[in-house]
């Protein structure tokens, strides 16, 4: 559907203008040349401001997120699909099945046409791959200065099957805690390009859409207690939200975390603790010590839960403290992160 | 004392700067402050810099020592 | 990771652990202070405690530069960083230090102030470069390993006709705060604190070398064993450091022969001799006034001095009144003696120089011992032994 715009968008060497945020035609063609093109869905050739869909039958998740990471492109994903793919696991950690996405993109006048457009291609990859399409959005502009180039927020929507009731505190003494993979991958991606820390490693961020391993996962143990993703601040943090959420202990043994060899070393350049950095593409589940067997069986069967492993166990404690079995020997707690990790010297 | 980490030198570069592997990673630093540093060899890094070479063999001593303690340990008086 | 792994590993520390179980005297009770906070660190991250008897105890003493870093010198950052067209290029280690008015350079940062974090003093002199029209001010911490990097910046800086380029010095000597401890009366004179033994800084040592130790241990009769930065390094110090108490010497012994001389880095102590001269005095957060402890720019280099280009004057901030980081870092008491901690002082909410980095006593404590209170307390039923 021609829309009799003079001239196509220049992708090649155009930037972000105010104009494109006003509502106006120059809003309009990048709508419908770049978004609508790109996730190219039923919904958004519609052209309303908002979707219309079937739901089917089952409780509604709705979830948020809005995506700031700077730099947007880094090895192994960039802000696009790291925003699809981070509200997909949102919903999904729900134990639901995520149906659709919307974006709202707020873009930073002087961002170049050519990264927008990786971007936003980037988002419909991750989406198609994911089965999960965004059918509205919303774009708006700020004057260059006020934005890291663009910031995304989507949100998602999905529906829990009967019976699944999976719940951050739903954790009691004797149950298992797995992982679905390696720790550490996306953070130290991201702090490899980071302005005076940059280094050369093969790690790249571990971003990936999480809804097939959780369904993998609900097929075998459908009574799965807890499921998290262990985003910022690691799987430290996650681990002692699930403690607090539950108000149980949980101990967990170093040697027992996978993590890759050179993201272990990248962060002992940095004086990092790998249990502290961010993962994209990983979970932590909470499950009957009777279904842990079948359940680690089930995640390393599929594709995202290779490197699956059991790390700890649930305890009673009423402080709610997570405790670590150090590999030297000794234990001791881990705790909440104050404020961002930095890089120290000391 | 403060952060510092025993790299190897993987690559000498102009200018005292060298290029050093850790488990996999790899940074550029600077050699300034330690004389006659050769590919192979192992330095204690800080803050960008290394501080002096490590001695493979006082190494190897060393961790023999821990090992030894456990069989040769006089008893206390 | 060659070096690091072999000195981690848990049956050597077992074996290690019982060898100092099995010499330690019974009925006797050895106290010894790990004066530098990698060791600090490295003890509470691995459960070092864990695997010693009962009768040995480790005193965390203060050496973290972040930690003794006074109030007033963090503010001065804080200024320098808000002058119009300054550049604070800063580790990242204090970043996050509380100064007056609840602001620190993450706080002033976000308030509009231009301040980087860097790894090295490298990173500073190439924003120097880049940035002709601005003054880039590398704020400079840390003991004398930490300092040779400076001295090169600033050669370099002046090789390079970097007239932009400026260093905010607060590097601290260690020797001069061990004899500052060594001299409380706690422990010279009353003996009430059993500071039997130090183990000395592992990186400070590979420049120094293990000389300067000489005097402490001849004059205050304490041994100190010089000990690497891994768990298994600080096992095997404190296994000797046990042997000398028990056969009464008092000598300087290195367990870190792979990185340590006698006599250091001479190429690293060169150039900060020729760079760097004493301050009469400075002060030491919790230890109040240290003579001969810090280092200050030589007139020849006053040119790249921030202190005399800005003028800036040094100021006291009194620490919160029931604050028990001198008694802390002098080991007389512990981090849970303290009123404040836990409560009132927390790593979010640092309130003195034990607790503001993550090496601090009270804050490595919090982070990894704090549980053992809580066990023991409901163990005993009552308080902490």
């Amino acid at each position: 559907m021609k829309r009799g715009f003079t001239r196509a968008l220049d992708f090649r060497h155009g930037q972000v203008e105010m104009t494109h945020g006003s509502g106006g035609r120059a809003m309009a063609q990048l709508v419908e040349e770049l978004f609508v093109a790109s996730f190219d869905n039923e919904a958004l050739r519609r052209m309303d401001d908002q979707a219309q869909v079937e739901v089917p039958p089952g409780r509604l998740v709705i979830a948020t997120d809005s995506h700031v990471v700077s730099p947007l492109f880094f090895p192994g994903g960039d802000i696009g699909c790291l925003s699809v793919h981070g509200t997909v696991n949102d919903v999904a950690m729900a134990g639901a099945r995520p149906l659709y996405l919307a974006a709202g993109f707020i873009l930073e006048e002087g961002l170049p046409l050519a990264d927008l457009r990786r971007i936003v291609e980037s988002m419909a990859r991750a989406s198609r791959g994911a089965g999960v399409p965004v059918v509205t959005g919303d774009t708006k502009v700020v004057e260059r200065g006020s934005g890291d180039g663009v910031f995304i927020t989507t949100t998602g929507v999905g529906v829990v099957p009967p019976g699944v009731d999976v719940s951050g505190s739903r954790a009691r003494p004797g149950d298992v805690v797995l992982v679905s993979g390696t720790m550490g991958d996306h953070g130290v991606a991201i702090m490899s390009l980071r302005e005076n820390l940059s280094f050369g490693t093969t790690i790249e961020s571990d971003t990936a859409a999480l809804h097939g391993l959780v369904a993998a996962m609900l097929a075998v143990v459908p009574g799965i207690h807890c499921l998290r993703d262990p985003t910022r601040g690691g799987l430290a943090t996650t681990l002692n939200e699930l403690a607090r959420q539950s108000g149980v202990g949980i101990v967990i043994g170093e040697d027992r975390i996978p993590v890759r060899g050179e993201v272990n070393s990248a962060c002992e350049f940095l004086g990092l603790d790998p249990l502290y950095v961010a993962n994209e593409g990983k979970l932590v589940a909470i499950c009957a010590a009777d279904d842990a067997q079948r359940l680690l069986g089930a995640m390393r069967a599929h594709p995202l839960g290779r490197d699956a492993a059991i790390i700890g166990q649930v305890i009673e404690d009423e402080h709610a403290f997570v405790q670590m079995d150090t590999a030297f020997g000794g234990r001791r707690v881990v705790d909440w992160l104050t404020g961002d990790q930095l890089p120290r010297i000391c | 004392m403060c952060l510092a980490l025993p790299v190897r030198v993987v690559e000498l570069k102009g200018g005292d700067m060298a290029v050093v592997d850790l488990g996999g990673v790899r940074k550029e630093i600077s050699l300034a402050l330690v004389d006659g540093v050769t590919t192979g060899d192992y330095v204690i890094l800080h803050v960008g810099y290394a501080l002096t070479r490590l001695d493979p063999a006082e190494a190897e001593r060393t961790l023999a020592t821990f090992a030894a303690a456990g069989i040769d340990a006089p008893a206390s008086a | 990771m060659k070096y690091i792994d072999e000195f981690r590993d848990g049956a050597l520390a077992r074996s290690l652990g019982a060898a100092i179980t099995r010499e330690a005297a019974p009925g006797r009770r050895y106290g010894f202070m790990e004066f530098c906070g990698g060791h600090t660190h490295a003890i509470a991250r691995y459960g070092v405690t864990d695997l010693l008897p009962g009768n040995v105890r480790m005193i965390h003493g203060p050496g973290c530069p972040v930690c003794v870093l006074p109030v007033g010198r963090v503010d001065m950052a804080i200024e320098i960083a808000r002058r119009p067209g300054v550049i604070l290029a800063t580790y990242g280690d204090t970043m996050r230090v509380p100064a007056s008015g609840r602001l620190s350079l993450l706080k002033a940062k976000a308030q509009g102030a231009d301040v980087r974090m860097v790894y090295s003093t490298q990173d500073a002199v190439r924003l120097a470069e880049e940035n002709p029209g601005r003054e880039v001010v590398m704020f400079a911490i840390g003991f004398e390993t930490t300092t040779p990097p400076t001295a090169l910046a600033i050669k370099q800086a002046e090789a390079k006709g970097l007239a932009n380029f400026l260093v905010f010095c607060n590097h601290v000597l260690t020797p001069s705060a061990i004899s500052h401890i060594l001299e409380s009366p706690e422990v010279r004179e009353l003996g009430t604190v059993p500071i039997d033994g130090f183990i000395g800084p592992a990186h400070v040592s590979t420049i120094i070398g293990s000389r300067p130790y000489e005097f402490f241990a001849e004059e205050y009769q304490k041994p100190v064993v010089i000990a690497g930065f891994e768990p298994l390094d600080v096992m095997q110090a404190i296994l000797m450091l046990v042997r000398q108490v028990n056969e009464g010497r008092a000598e300087v012994e290195n367990e870190f022969t792979r990185a340590v001389t006698r006599e250091g880095n001479q190429k690293a102590q060169a150039l900060v001799a020729e760079v760097f001269e004493l301050r009469r005095e400075f002060e030491w957060r919790g230890l109040g006034a240290v003579p001969y402890s810090a280092l200050r720019l030589k007139d020849k280099y006053a040119a790249f001095d921030a202190e005399r280009r800005y003028g800036l004057v040094d100021r006291q901030v009194a620490d919160h009144k029931a604050c028990e980081c001198g008694a802390i870092l002098r080991g007389v008491k512990q981090p849970a003696d303290c009123k404040l901690f836990g409560t009132a002082c927390t790593p979010e909410n640092p309130l003195g120089s034990c607790m503001v980095s993550s090496e601090g006593a009270c804050a490595a404590h919090y982070t990894y011992g704090r549980f053992r209170d809580f066990s023991r307390k409901s163990a005993a039923g009552g308080a902490t032994p």
